[in-house]
């Protein structure tokens, strides 16, 4: 059994997360849904990296060294965006985004 | 055999991930974006880079899908079982489906390929510690700071506040 070249492979694999993600965002009103998203396109994000790196000419080690940057961001914003989200709940008893309307002024 | 290896672990991948978005319960959802992203580790062993797999399973499956499951618990409600979007759901779909075929579309005919299928001299951990000091010294000082900066953060914003 034999596909198309894998890097092509990786890269729809890649853009099929991301376009998953693009929808969790657009179609959610859960913030933690939304994180769940932000997540995905992450990862896709960095499946690229590594795929191109791997199937680079002479193989890299670069983009595994990025994807790690990239994980530990990832942790961060992951991190600060549940503290936000349970500090929104405390605030308004709910976490809908289109709920949010606090700072609208 | 790799090829189906690979086509099985990208559809379940995928599979989890839509997952994790529509299912009904927002825990099962945790558990469904954290087996997608065991799906995401498998791809890093079948692209030889081993260390990112474990870095992944660690971070992702380890720390955060724990860290969203207890803010579930803390932030739950009842009433995310029945919402339905309605004409926003219409249009993700649409927007994602558009943007999914554009890309394999050009993707497909874009003529990329894969210089070394199996390269001879898969590069090793050694050469990711290497890098790590000597090239991207100060970036990885700046990922610690922005780690220490980001707990200091969440601490000081989910701090219980007695009112």
């Amino acid at each position: 059994m034999n596909l198309l070249e894998p890097l092509i492979n990786y890269f729809i694999l890649s853009s099929a997360l991301l376009c998953v993600g693009i929808y969790g965002l657009i179609a959610k009103r859960n913030a933690i849904r939304l994180l769940f998203s932000v997540e995905i396109i992450i990862n896709a994000a960095i499946i690229n990296f590594v795929a191109f790196a791997r199937y680079h000419d002479t193989p890299l080690i670069t983009g595994q060294t990025f994807s790690l940057f990239a994980i530990a961001l990832a942790a961060t914003e992951a991190a600060v965006g549940l503290a936000i989200i349970v500090q929104a709940f405390r605030l308004n008893n709910d976490i809908d985004v289109l709920e949010l309307k606090r700072l609208r002024g | 055999m790799t090829d189906v290896v690979f086509l099985v672990v990208s559809l379940l991948t995928v599979f989890f991930a839509i997952l994790a978005l529509e299912s009904r319960e927002l825990v099962y959802g945790a558990v469904a974006l954290s087996l997608s992203f065991l799906g995401v580790a498998g791809l890093f062993i079948l692209l030889d880079s081993l260390y990112i797999a474990i870095f992944q399973v660690l971070v992702y499956v380890g720390s955060i899908a724990i860290l969203i499951v207890f803010v579930i618990m803390l932030v739950r409600r009842e009433k995310w079982a029945n919402v339905t979007g309605g004409n926003e759901r219409i249009l993700g779909i649409i927007a994602a489906v558009l943007l999914f075929s554009t890309m394999t579309y050009f993707s497909l005919s874009s003529g990329l390929t894969s210089q070394y299928p199996n390269p001879t001299a898969i590069p090793n951990f050694y050469e990711i510690g290497s890098q790590l000091i000597n090239d991207y010294w100060l970036i990885l000082q700046l990922t610690g700071l922005a780690l220490a900066v980001s707990i200091i953060g969440a601490l000081t914003m989910a701090k219980f506040e007695n009112r």
